[in-house]
């Protein structure tokens, strides 16, 4: 693959731009969130030329952004942000991508590393049991047809009235872990076929549940409010998203985009940003599509936190409550939302597309849940497997230039084959094993393809964002046990 | 992306290749050959089989009439390849070879034939969860036909 040739401009250390006269058509310029180190990988495969086409896309208001943990992906970049006027804008599902509301939950404990490291391989154990992972996981929990279409429109709420979880748990999920708009007349047969077996399971590739450590705390005033208090705390990050039901959903809908983009006349320099005008039937089917799938994701990191709370209830003897295994935050990676921002003083409507970038709403945002509302929302950066995560906060600076947007993760730097064959011979179990790290899987040979050695270093990802002032970040947390999907 | 060639399947007619597997950032892709377009869409389907399982270790115990439906050809190849994954998530069968009994710029009817998976008999390697239409091509290519599509794992 060539390495991208195109202009950048510096505007500071932490912000590149792509002119709007890079390629006729581009209605905006790109933002590039990147340090100068960083770039030089970017540079390396066609990411950056994704961040150009996106802002082809009719409708795009200020920048087609990208944030530092960018990689290639399907028409838009993976770490792509981009809003759309809602009068006179278009909506992809390219720009949401494949899994939907794909998306990473926070649990906190009151237990220490201590109390927690002498049992790790029971609780691993218990946990792998108790949350049904994999190729092709069916879950344990049995929904029918009618079920299904209540899920679609209830979301995480959906579980909590079945036992699975408290209000509380709705009231730290983006959204209250429900997306209105939810239609499940405008999901397919075929897409709720693909979802009844599989919701409240992890799913496999780069899903992932991990019990974590706290190795330091940024900020402790707006850590103490997330119940982030000490080093050596443990944490639980669960990491799924909408299975194959959402893959079903983009399927399906990139179809009817593809016969729109003709019907409408837009012109797109690549196929996989289908896209139909927001106000169009197209446009709202999708969005209500996309909904019931978004939802579906909250139902599914709901059931896996509760059976993540069973399980740790089982081995240490004590209920969830006694363990202060509290939600922390719920968010969304992969999504599309109809949100008003101010824009040059003007306030607008408009539809942002997050693909691999995370909701970041500062201090006192309407959609900042209250126990939030002085500090902003959090904001769940997970890493690869043998780093580490970081917890950090939306920001005012963020509101104002990213539409209240930023990172995601580490972002793919070596393709999965390419990984694999670097860590040729290896057993990355093992060598995760002596740093600590206690790691189950159903599919071994994929491990390789997780290895830290093919993502960027989160810690640079996150450094760009907190420097950039797009975020905040509070506390950092490295890995102890993981099941991988 | 690197181009790398992972490995050549060589398809039932022995000489030719079938298929190649390459790889893409976060996914994985595959370019696939046929002397004609009906067996380009075979060997399309031989290649995405070939990621999810060991083809020698499905054995043809059922088949199924399918009958797909597109704008153009195009997507018609990425159509004919999410029907085969859906048939995977949700009927759990793998199949292995694959009669195209017509095939229009924007139609197809096959006949695929293959068995239940079963996890003790078949490995599963990856998950595929769709074609895409990322980087699509299908052109002539010399006296036959290649395709190259990417896939969502």
């Amino acid at each position: 693959m060539a390495r991208w040739q195109g202009q950048l401009i510096k505007i500071d250390d932490y912000r590149w731009k792509i002119p709007e006269n890079y390629k006729t058509g581009m209605r905006v310029p790109g933002l590039i969130y990147a340090s100068k180190e960083m770039l030089e990988s970017i540079r390396e495969e066609q990411a950056l030329e994704q961040v150009a086409n996106v802002a082809f896309l009719p409708g795009i208001v200020g920048y087609s952004f990208a944030m530092p943990d960018i990689h290639w992906g399907y028409g838009f970049p993976i770490g792509g942000v981009a809003a759309m006027d809602i009068k006179d804008g278009v909506v992809s599902p390219g720009g949401v991508g494949y899994d939907i509301n794909c998306g990473v939950r926070l649990l906190r404990t009151s237990l220490s590393e201590a109390e927690v490291r002498p049992r790790i391989n029971e609780l691993i154990n218990a946990l792998f049991h108790n949350v049904p992972s994999g190729l092709g996981s069916e879950g344990k929990i049995k929904v029918s047809q009618k079920e299904m279409n209540q899920l679609m429109v209830e979301g995480a709420r959906w579980a909590v009235k079945r036992g699975l979880g408290s209000e509380e748990d709705l009231d730290v999920t983006e959204e209250g872990g429900c997306l209105g708009g939810a239609d499940p007349s405008k999901v397919s047969d075929k897409a709720a076929k693909r979802g009844m077996p599989q919701a409240g399971t992890l799913g496999s590739g780069n899903h992932f549940l991990e019990i974590q450590v706290v190795k330091e705390i940024f900020d402790s005033h707006i850590a103490s409010i997330m119940g982030i208090t000490e080093i050596g705390q443990i944490l639980v990050l669960i990491h799924t998203g909408s299975r194959g039901f959402g893959h079903q959903v983009c399927t399906d809908h990139l179809r009817v985009m593809e016969v729109a983009v003709s019907k409408y006349g837009i012109k797109l320099p690549d196929r996989q940003l289908a896209c139909a005008p927001i106000e169009s039937s197209e446009g709202q089917d999708y969005l209500g599509a996309m909904a019931c799938a978004a939802n579906y994701a909250w139902a599914n990191r709901q059931c896996i936190a509760h059976w993540v709370r069973e399980s740790f209830s089982k081995i240490f003897g004590k209920s969830p409550e006694k363990l202060g295994m509290r939600q922390v935050y719920d968010v969304a990676h992969n999504i599309a939302k109809i949100e008003e921002h101010t824009i040059d003083g003007h306030k607008l409507k408009v539809c942002v597309h997050r693909k691999g970038a995370t909701r970041a709403f500062p201090a006192g945002h309407k959609d900042t849940p209250r126990r939030y509302k002085e500090v902003g929302q959090p904001v769940l950066v997970p890493g690869d497997m043998g780093r580490c995560s970081f917890v950090a906060v939306g920001t005012q600076k963020a509101m104002s230039e990213t539409f209240g947007s930023t990172c995601h993760g580490a972002g793919r730097m070596l393709s999965r084959g390419a990984a694999k064959r670097s860590m040729k011979g290896r057993d990355v179990a093992r060598e995760l094993e002596s740093r600590g790290i206690t790691i189950k899987t159903g599919n071994i040979p994929s491990l390789a393809e997780e290895a830290s050695q093919a993502y960027k270093d989160i810690t640079e990802v996150i450094d760009v964002v907190h420097q950039a002032g797009i975020s905040r970040k509070v506390a950092m947390a490295i890995p102890m046990g993981v099941i991988k999907g | 992306m690197e181009m790398s060639l992972l490995f050549l399947y060589n398809g039932l007619r022995g000489m030719k290749k079938a298929f190649e597997i390459i790889d893409h950032t976060a996914d994985v892709g595959i370019i696939a050959y046929g002397a004609d377009v009906e067996e380009l869409f075979s060997n399309a389907a031989l290649a995405l089989f070939s990621l999810i399982t060991e083809p020698e270790s499905v054995e043809e115990k059922l088949h199924l009439d399918l009958e797909v439906s597109s704008e153009d050809r195009d997507s018609l190849l990425v159509e004919w390849l999410n029907e085969l994954i859906y048939l995977f998530d949700v009927k759990h069968i793998l199949f292995n070879r694959f009669d195209i009994e017509s095939l229009t710029h924007n139609e197809l009817k096959a006949t695929c034939y293959g068995e239940d998976f079963d996890p003790i008999k078949h490995k599963i390697k990856i998950g595929v969860k769709a074609a895409t239409y990322h980087m699509l091509k299908l052109d002539k290519d010399g006296d036959g036909y290649k395709a190259q599509i990417i896939l969502d794992i």
